[in-house]
């Protein structure tokens, strides 16, 4: 976002400026100096986008859009490609969650004991749809294709930690723990 | 009396989604409180899912089994003297007796609930490292043609030989080769590839080391979804331990042979666990399918041949060569040789993982096993093989679990995953659910997955709504089905119609058609 307009639309590092334009860019903005220090760590492995990627999300907490560019730049790739790596996959985000992530599975296994009841459940206990964060941007409601808990269904994960055989009640409690951590 | 007694308390997801790090942290306090010395070993999960967290205690005897357990239950399992096998509500007697894994045949999962999933000595102890050892003596071709005559499958859920598909590679000249470790277990239902990673990880990279051997690769990359966090660290660990070890690396027990590999981590996308669309993810690309010819085999990752299988599939080859093909190839029926790890799942009392020889039947599974619906109500349908596998009626639940067998009446076993669903089950629901799941998922390169799916669940809502026209809606829907069969690039949009179709098929009564509508489908 800190770009120049005029580097924008070129196609490559060098006609952008290249290593001069991104150390303008990283003194400017933290995100992209970590993008730019994460990138430089991993560019040599072979298919390093998404390892790039991972790294970015882990300290960022998301993938922020002014960072993509450093990122094609480092790999020599287009932003479009960058781009269109990130929203390929569902766990990778450009903006920052709510403080806590509660992933619901909503596939068969957890469909054949009430895993949709437990969906409507904390859709209508945090006012916000899938996708969505609450008002007050502490939870961001998820839906999840399978944690792997499938005899133990229906299953959850609340910033990551699986929980099984959940409950509209249990769900209440890990939402109550969450929010008071 | 002083020597510690030894307890294991599952560290495998299914325990710590249950509390099992709470009960771990209660038993220590309550020894400690008590005086009585204990070892606590974080072993992988024995697969008796209803049981989690099961704790087992060593005695002479043997270890004694006891769960579910929760917290609140350690002080009075002390009371009763469970240190020494004493008697409890929650107790089941010796571990090997319960018959729920007395009457399994576990080869792949021989180890795993175990021993401590990275402890190198345990592994050595129950005969890890032996295959690896055999396939360090024999050639190239040697090793391949024990693979091939054990008839082993890809247990991913295309069932291809991996023998022929590691002779492809093997036969393909080429600077470098792959091996890829398919672990983006994304099917509903199945959790087999889970448990082993977290269970015993290193079988898993024995098996990636010989299938080195055999094919001439160097290198190795499992491809683990994300959201498996607990996986990822045990495989990092295990390699980690496994190079300092000497058996990884460059030269690998000291024979002067080079395999070494790494774990890559998926971001969310289903279709990844197709196997072209994988390698694409690997290269850092969007995780688009590949249009086949070319095979992997001969132009993989990179380009290069490669060996791409399931975490199954490359966890039975140190047994296949540890003990020959002969021994895993006589287990199982037909052409479906060794074993599977099936995975009963959803509404069943008894959900768990029980590794047996191919040929038993789905009743056997969901009554002797699973002992029928969780719920209490009758069980009605049971997809088998994943989001991608047919619904199977009653009717059908005494036709032999082999791969042909089912291939006859239009299913699938796929991984072996099978999700049971009690008389509530809305079957118009299901089916579109499927239709649904294939548009969430589909990576967009062909028409008939990424458009067929988002007309199958307008059509299904139509259907559903009712009307005069529904029978020409259910013509519709059945006509799209034959498109994206055999219109698709690859299975998400080739094999979506199947839970769709077997739904139509079984269930007509839940559409609002007459059973005699349904046409029997060309196999």
């Amino acid at each position: 976002m800190s770009r120049p307009p005029t580097s924008d639309l070129a196609s490559t590092a060098g006609a952008r400026g290249g290593e001069q334009a991104l150390s303008t860019a990283a003194a400017s903005d933290p995100a992209i100096a970590t993008a730019a220090r994460i990138a430089a760590e991993y560019r040599d492995l072979p298919g390093a986008l998404l390892p790039i990627l991972h790294a970015i999300q882990a300290e960022l907490g998301c993938i922020p859009p002014a960072t993509v560019q450093t990122v094609a730049e480092t790999l020599n790739l287009s932003r479009a490609e960058v781009h269109g790596v990130i929203t390929f996959y569902p766990h990778f985000r450009s903006a920052p969650a709510g403080r806590h992530v509660v992933e619901i599975c909503r596939a068969e296994s957890c469909q054949a004991m009430g895993g949709e009841r437990l969906a409507e459940h904390a859709r209508s206990r945090l006012s916000c749809d899938f996708h969505g964060t609450t008002a007050d941007g502490g939870v961001t409601l998820e839906p999840v294709y399978c944690l792997g808990l499938c005899a133990q269904s229906p299953a959850v994960a609340v910033d990551g930690r699986a929980h099984a055989r959940m409950t509209p009640e249990k769900l209440d409690r890990l939402l109550a723990q969450a929010q008071a951590a | 009396m002083n020597a510690p007694v030894t307890l294991y308390v599952p560290r495998d997801t299914a325990a710590l989604a249950v509390g099992a790090d709470a009960v771990a942290e209660a038993i220590g306090q309550q020894a400690a409180s008590r005086g009585l010395p204990v070892r606590i070993v974080r072993n992988g999960s024995r697969g008796l899912l209803w049981l989690e967290t099961l704790v087992e205690v060593a005695t002479p005897q043997g270890r004694v089994a006891y769960g579910p357990v929760q917290p609140e239950d350690v002080p009075g399992l002390f009371e009763a003297g469970w240190l020494t096998g004493g008697e409890h509500a929650l107790g089941h007697g010796l571990t090997e007796e319960i018959p729920y894994l007395k009457n399994q045949e576990r080869l792949t999962f021989a180890r795993v609930g175990v021993t401590d999933p990275l402890s190198l000595d345990d592994y050595r102890e129950h005969g890890g490292l032996a295959g690896l050892q055999r396939a360090l003596d024999m050639d190239a071709a040697g090793i391949v043609a024990e693979v091939t005559a054990s008839g082993l499958r890809g247990r991913g859920g295309a069932a291809f030989p991996a023998g022929i598909k590691w002779k492809t590679v093997l036969d393909t000249p080429a600077d470098q080769k792959y091996i890829v470790c398919n672990a983006d277990e994304g099917d509903s239902g199945t959790y087999a590839d889970r448990m082993l990673m977290e269970g015993d990880p290193y079988v898993l990279l024995e098996g990636m080391a010989i299938a080195g051997l055999a094919v001439g690769a160097t290198y190795g990359y499992i491809y683990v979804r994300s959201e498996y966090p607990q996986a990822i660290a045990v495989l990092r660990e295990a390699i980690e331990r496994a190079r300092q070890a000497g058996w990884l690396g460059q030269d690998m027990l000291g024979r002067g042979r080079r395999f070494d590999l790494e774990v890559r981590v998926g971001a969310g996308a289903y279709i990844c666990g197709e196997e072209t669309s994988l390698l694409e993810s690997l290269e850092g690309k969007r995780g688009v399918v590949r249009a086949k010819p070319p095979l992997p085999a001969v132009a993989g990752l990179f380009g290069k041949p490669t060996v791409v299988n399931n975490v199954i599939t490359l966890a039975s080859v140190p047994v296949i060569l540890a003990r020959g093909a002969a021994h895993y190839r006589d287990f199982g029926v037909g052409r479906s040789q060794g074993t599977l790890p099936f995975q009963l799942a959803g509404n069943l009392r008894r959900g768990g993982l029980v590794e047996k020889a191919f040929g038993l039947t789905l009743r056997e599974l969901l009554y002797d096993f699973g002992g029928g619906s969780a719920s209490g109500r009758p069980l009605r349908a049971v997809q088998v093989g994943g989001p991608l596998g047919a619904y199977v009626p009653e009717s059908q639940w005494d036709i032999p679990l082999d791969y042909e067998a089912y291939a006859k009446v239009s299913a699938m076993i796929g991984h072996g995953g099978l999700v049971a669903f009690d008389d509530t089950v809305d079957m118009t629901r299901m089916a579109r659910f499927a239709m649904e799941f294939c548009a969430v998922e589909s990576c967009g390169k062909c028409t008939p997955c990424r458009i067929g799916s988002t007309r199958g669940v307008e059509v299904i809502d139509r259907i559903r709504a009712g009307g005069a026209d529904r029978e020409k809606q259910v013509h519709l829907l059945r006509d799209l089905c034959d498109t994206m069969l055999s219109g698709s690039l690859c299975a998400l949009g080739g094999m979506t119609p199947f839970p769709v179709l077997s739904a139509l098929d079984h269930f007509p009564e839940d559409f609002g058609i007459q059973p005699t509508e349904a046409p029997a489908r060309a196999a």
